[in-house]
């Protein structure tokens, strides 16, 4: 039936055009990357570029306009105390929630990699990468619902008889705030929850690839589990917790919704940038604002080449 | 050597790991079940807990809402044009990607990647930023062009694993008994790829439904509806609706997104990848 309507007589152009394509492969490569590198090229480099060319425009205080003069204003302007603080801000947090997801990451992913097998293994798989790919907003609004007065974790708290030593603990500085939902454990709560399958993930798959002989010669030959642990084990998970912190080192310093939602006011980069461009219309302070992120990620990158990371992605 | 007890308890998990780990899962579903929870709570306040009692009535108030009929088409023409758009660029770059290794390869890779390993609003600040030079006025297909380009990559990086457990040999055969390109394929080629075409452009879809940073930068006065949902929570009020949507828009995530593991799953050997 198939082998019938196959077209081998057909002499037309179109027969003509897949002989030449055959024949010519470079030509073939070149045709189906156009598209794609045009589209990318333009669209996306081209607008990359036009943001770090406006980086060095003058905005104009008084009239509040953007004049196409060339600059370094903008990058001195980011070594102010004040700016300086948002990006030390947000640096601390985009590293003590990467250090939570790890910790919490872990004992999940070893679990998942060394343990679950069969159905257990595919009901895990399913049940991390779900909330990793839910709505983002809705998970940040579903933590705003929770952390609130009179939402369930107070309800909770107050049930154990606990709110004094919840209070105690808000009253802290650094950490704490007036109520759960505006601290600043309650934001690192949050961007640790949303981040948290990312990391799972890289790492059960850097685990996944550690044969269990491995572990049973590294027993054989005496060590404690606790030193299997230490000498085996961990050093080969490391690929994928770099793997996995490239994503919640990268995520938490270019959010700008989190912050807005939960936690003390006190801007971060994203918000920062959000602000400049949006109420101020400051486009050449807010992309000198984006470079701090994107030099960040990019050292963060070739580090994390360097420890092996991206054979783990 | 290790007796056979212990050989047994290495399969199993220490209990305190086990909790761990249905521990994790619990927190990771946690809030999703709460907004679940709060979409049929009878009460107007917004977090009040325990809940008092259940009802359906904010289904029906906000399905007769305009503003979020409004917002739902938007989000689906969106996430359309730009899942149709994806799927043609990366099915294209995974096709001349999987196989030749040539100059300027691992560049190209590294650029299908960039715009989701950066943070959303550097993408959407420089398509801003470029849309505002070239004088184009934000609109439905500045969301578009936004969207398309961080949803190539869930279609390149779909298509470009199933391309590569393909084995050539098929695609050789079906040219030695006489098949043109064309026809191969639309016979070989097509056929092998289709689910991972389809989960790839599903969780495109997903990722474009769910999109929001770079469409607040994107969008200018159209509402998508996660743009709905925020700007509800930053003025908060309707909040019995507001958790309506939040489920509404959930479930729109991640049942595609169940959908596309179906798909992709077993799929590790494809038909003939024993050569």
């Amino acid at each position: 039936m198939m082998s019938t309507s196959l077209p081998i007589a057909n002499k037309g152009i179109r027969h003509w055009c897949a002989n030449f394509l055959y024949r010519k492969p470079t030509f073939f490569l070149l045709l189906m990357l156009v598209p794609p590198l045009i589209w990318f090229g333009t669209v996306y480099l081209g607008s990359l570029f036009a943001l770090l060319w406006q980086s060095l425009y003058t905005f104009d205080d008084f009239t509040m306009s953007v004049l196409p003069e060339f600059t370094l204003a903008n990058y001195r302007n980011l070594f102010e105390l004040a700016n300086a603080d948002i990006v030390i801000r947000t640096f601390s947090m985009a590293l003590a929630v990467t250090i939570a997801s790890v910790i919490l990451a872990f004992p999940m992913a070893y679990y998942m990699a060394r343990y679950a097998t069969g159905a257990e293994k595919g009901f895990f798989y399913v049940a991390v990468m779900l909330p990793m790919w839910a709505s983002y907003i809705v998970k940040a609004y579903g933590w705003t619902v929770i952390l609130a007065k009179g939402g369930i974790i107070y309800w909770l708290i107050d049930r154990l008889g606990l709110t004094s030593a919840l209070e105690a603990f808000l009253a802290l500085p650094y950490v704490g705030g007036n109520t759960l939902s505006t601290s600043h454990v309650g934001r690192f709560f949050v961007f640790t929850y949303i981040w948290l399958p990312f990391m799972i993930l890289p790492i059960q798959a850097a685990l996944e690839r550690v044969p269990a002989n491995l572990l049973q010669a590294s027993a054989d030959l005496g060590a404690k589990p606790s030193q299997s642990f230490r000498h085996v084990l961990l050093p080969l998970a490391i690929p994928g917790v770099v793997a996995g912190s490239i994503f919640t080192f990268s995520l938490t310093l270019g959010d700008y919704i989190i912050p807005q939602l939960v936690g003390p006011s006190g801007l971060f980069i994203g918000t920062m940038v959000y602000t400049m461009q949006g109420s101020i219309g400051n486009i050449p302070m807010a992309a000198a604002f984006t470079v701090v992120p994107i030099v960040l990620i990019g050292i963060y990158l070739s580090l994390a080449k360097r420890w092996g990371a991206f054979d783990a992605l | 050597m290790r007796s056979k007890t212990k050989v047994s308890n290495d399969q199993r998990a220490p209990r305190w790991l086990k909790a761990l780990a249905y521990g994790g899962l619990v927190f990771l579903h946690f809030p999703i079940l709460m907004i679940a929870i709060y979409a049929f709570n009878t009460e107007e306040s917004a977090f009040s807990f325990p809940i008092k009692g259940w009802t359906l009535r904010w289904f029906a108030e906000a399905a007769a809402r305009e503003d979020i009929m409004d917002a739902v088409w938007l989000s689906v023409k969106v996430a359309a044009f730009a899942t149709a758009i994806a799927m043609v660029l990366g099915t294209m770059a995974a096709a001349a990607l999987y196989r030749r290794v040539f100059f300027g390869k691992d560049a190209i890779t590294m650029m299908l990647i960039i715009p989701i390993s950066l943070p959303g609003i550097i993408t959407g600040i420089a398509l801003l930023a470029a849309f505002k030079m070239m004088g184009l006025e934000p609109s439905f297909w500045t969301i578009v062009i936004g969207h398309a380009t961080f949803c190539v990559v869930m279609v390149y990086n779909n298509v470009v694993a199933r391309f590569r457990r393909m084995p050539h040999s098929l695609v050789e055969a079906s040219m030695d008994l006489g098949a043109d390109g064309f026809v191969t394929f639309r016979r070989i080629v097509l056929p092998q790829i289709a689910t991972a075409l389809l989960a790839g452009g599903i969780l495109a879809f997903a990722l474009s439904f769910d999109e929001l940073i770079v469409t607040t930068f994107t969008a200018g006065h159209e509402k998508t509806l996660p743009i709905w949902l925020l700007n509800q929570l930053t003025r908060p009020r309707d909040a019995p609706i507001t958790n309506v949507v939040a489920l509404m828009i959930m479930l729109i995530t991640m049942i595609p997104i169940l959908l596309a593991y179906h798909l992709t799953k077993g799929t590790e050997s494809v038909a003939g990848s024993s050569k």
